[in-house]
């Protein structure tokens, strides 16, 4: 089973680390979607993937039995994703709004933070892609 | 006592929503907004106070016990960014009332602007390692909405920026937790200093420890993974750039300073060593970038990264003075960060331009912003007697000491460099004649006025009087860098003695 999962967190990884280097915004912020995954199921695997109990205690008991799964990196996963979501949602405000605005989803041709033109030196010399 | 750590961090955030309540009505928002800067500024003095002398305050959160529950922890390097993160808070807030006055624009700043001072205080107290990557995700949200507040094409452009490459920080953050927690089982730092001596595998602990220098590496804008910086730090309105410049990277660093002291010192010659090539190379970098560029904002955005490094250098060199020099770099820098960031929003009111091709008679129209802009730059630069020298002598104490010539020749070489930088707008932005085709702005109230420099004044104060009488700052820097250099008190005030003891002796597994 952890072959398995090392195998998807690899190949999420991957895919995502293509979907980021493209020059399109909206791809970029599907590849951090994906990448937020990536680390999520990593957590998951880290709790040791067995079959087990549910961590429940019985009642009249104080501690739960000894065959129990591990609930943290479920709860830290669950942490993750509502997080990683929220920030997809507002990544998607702001990419569309950038499109609106900007009317292009290349980063290369975004220059109104760091204009081509205004700076001697760095900014004229560091790529010369199209504008 | 313990009472003033959680307030430390419930007081912004519940006036943050008190002021997202308050929406409709500036002058409340403001007012509360006011309140709040100063209220917690007092909550972050007596905070300190208790620790200079306690010693280490310890909360775990909901009564549940050191390892299973979070806890929040103030050590003497907590309290103290804790403090100054609340002086920045206040003075940008002062600052703001004149600075961002357009209607639609204040009812988006004050509540994100308390949730960014809740979420960096909550990132200085933790003590629990994924409590921090969750207080890095509020400080991102919270940095965001201000960053794009006003909707600019260059702010959004900026955004982006910013918001690409930190959230990939955060998710490589996630991962090292992630992969930590799978070797250590805990999440607790204080735990996990421990923990990690007993880990077989070190070849990846050192891994997990790489991870956790690019993700905190983003965050502090450390070479090579600074260009977010440069990209979005000039663009949002002057008092969000200033708090920005002062606070966020600093956040990074100090995290960088609490893992590489607490967890990652199982192999300090090959992370530390990394570390140390990364400070000089940010150093150098980012003062070429500072001297190619014009436009002051930009210019000052460069020296924050140049000045990351001499901090992470600091850390790098891993003895007590090089980190009480760290410390001391840190608190130093952050005030005199956000000043030059005011400063240069004043200039930009009083005189009409940013742009040292088109700024220019500030000296002779506005003589006291003149005098206020040259103790920040010349403290930035490490002219004695202002702080910046201390801090610049000490670090480099620490690298001649470490016998780490080249490192120190570098730092020396850097500050020179600096000084040209700050000579350069001194002598086009702020000596020359105001050039025939620049307009002159209206001239501001009396009481715009005294918002924009009072709070310019007072920080410029505390530069001079840190550089006047640097022995009380030196000594809290001394107890800090002490402290984190030898965690044996920190682990034992957050699991208690029996625990560590038992720990420590390699007994296995607590109860």
């Amino acid at each position: 089973m952890e072959t398995v999962i090392a195998v998807l967190v690899g190949v999420l990884m991957a895919s995502s680390v293509y979907l980021m280097l493209r020059r399109n915004l909206v791809r970029f912020v599907l590849g951090l979607a994906l990448i937020s995954h990536t680390a999520n199921l990593l957590i998951f695997s880290s709790g040791g993937l067995q079959a087990r109990f549910p961590p429940l205690i019985t009642p009249g008991e104080l501690v739960p039995g000894p065959d129990v799964a591990n609930a943290l990196p479920q709860a830290l996963m669950l942490t993750a994703i509502v997080i990683s979501f929220s920030v997809f949602a507002f990544l998607l405000v702001l990419a569309f709004r950038t499109y609106q605005r900007l009317e292009t989803v290349d980063p290369d041709s975004m220059r109104s933070a760091e204009p081509m033109a205004a700076g001697a030196g760095v900014d004229g010399s560091v790529s010369g892609g199209p504008q | 006592m313990s009472w003033l750590l959680a307030a430390a961090i419930v007081l912004p955030l519940a006036c943050g929503i008190l002021g997202l309540l308050l929406r409709p009505h500036r002058a409340m928002q403001q007012a509360v907004s006011l309140v709040a800067g100063i209220a917690h500024l007092g909550i972050a003095t007596s905070l300190l106070v208790t620790v200079w002398r306690e010693g280490i305050l310890v909360v775990q959160v909901g009564g549940w016990p050191a390892p299973f529950g979070i806890t929040l922890v103030a050590d003497h390097l907590s309290a103290a960014m804790v403090l100054i993160t609340s002086v920045m808070g206040a003075a940008t807030i002062v600052y703001a009332l004149c600075d961002i006055d357009e209607r639609a624009l204040v009812k988006d700043f004050h509540p994100p602007l308390q949730a960014l001072i809740g979420a960096v205080c909550g990132a200085f107290l933790t003590g629990d390692i994924f409590n921090l990557y969750v207080w890095f995700e509020v400080m991102l949200i919270a940095s965001l909405a201000l960053l794009i507040s006003g909707g600019r094409k260059a702010q959004l452009d900026g955004a982006v920026r910013y918001a690409a490459l930190s959230l990939v920080a955060t998710t490589l953050f996630l991962s090292g937790i992630g992969l930590l927690y799978g070797m250590t089982g805990t999440l607790n730092m204080a735990d996990l200093h421990l923990r990690v001596q007993q880990v077989e595998n070190q070849g990846l602990l050192s891994v997990v420890a790489i991870l956790f220098i690019v993700a905190f590496g983003i965050k502090a804008a450390v070479f090579p993974l600074f260009f977010w910086l440069p990209a979005s730090y000039h663009t949002p309105k002057v008092a969000v750039s200033a708090i920005f410049a002062g606070l966020l990277t600093k956040v990074g660093v100090y995290s960088m300073i609490r893992v590489f002291t607490l967890i990652f010192t199982h192999d300090v010659g090959y992370t530390h060593g990394i570390l140390l090539w990364t400070a000089g190379l940010t150093m150098v970098t980012g003062v070429l970038g500072a001297a190619s560029h014009n436009e002051l904002r930009r210019i000052l955005s460069f020296h924050i990264i140049s000045q990351i490094g001499y901090m992470v250098l600091g850390l790098a060199l891993f003895t007590p003075l090089a980190l009480v020099g760290a410390v001391f770099y840190i608190l130093h820098h952050i005030i005199v960060k956000a000043n030059l960031f005011f400063v240069a929003g004043a200039a930009e009111r009083l005189s009409g331009s940013s742009d040292l091709k088109t700024l220019g008679g500030v000296y002779r129209e506005q003589p006291l912003l003149a005098a206020l802009f040259f103790v920040p730059a010349f403290s930035l630069a490490g002219f004695p007697p202002l702080s910046g020298f201390w801090a610049k002598l000490l670090v480099i104490k620490a690298s001649v000491e470490s016998q780490q010539y080249w490192i120190a020749a570098v730092a020396l070489a850097v500050g020179l460099l600096t000084m040209y930088s700050m000579t350069k707008i001194w002598v086009n932005g702020i000596w020359k004649a105001r050039p025939a085709s620049a307009e002159k702005p209206p001239p501001l109230s009396r009481a715009n006025r005294a918002l924009l420099l009072g709070p310019i004044i007072c920080l410029a104060a505390m530069t001079l009087a840190i550089g006047l009488w640097p022995g009380p700052l030196y000594d809290l820097a001394e107890r800090a860098g002490h402290e984190v250099m030898d965690p044996s008190n920190y682990v034992e005030a957050v699991l208690g003695r029996s625990e560590t003891a038992a720990l420590g002796a390699g007994a296995g597994v607590g109860e």
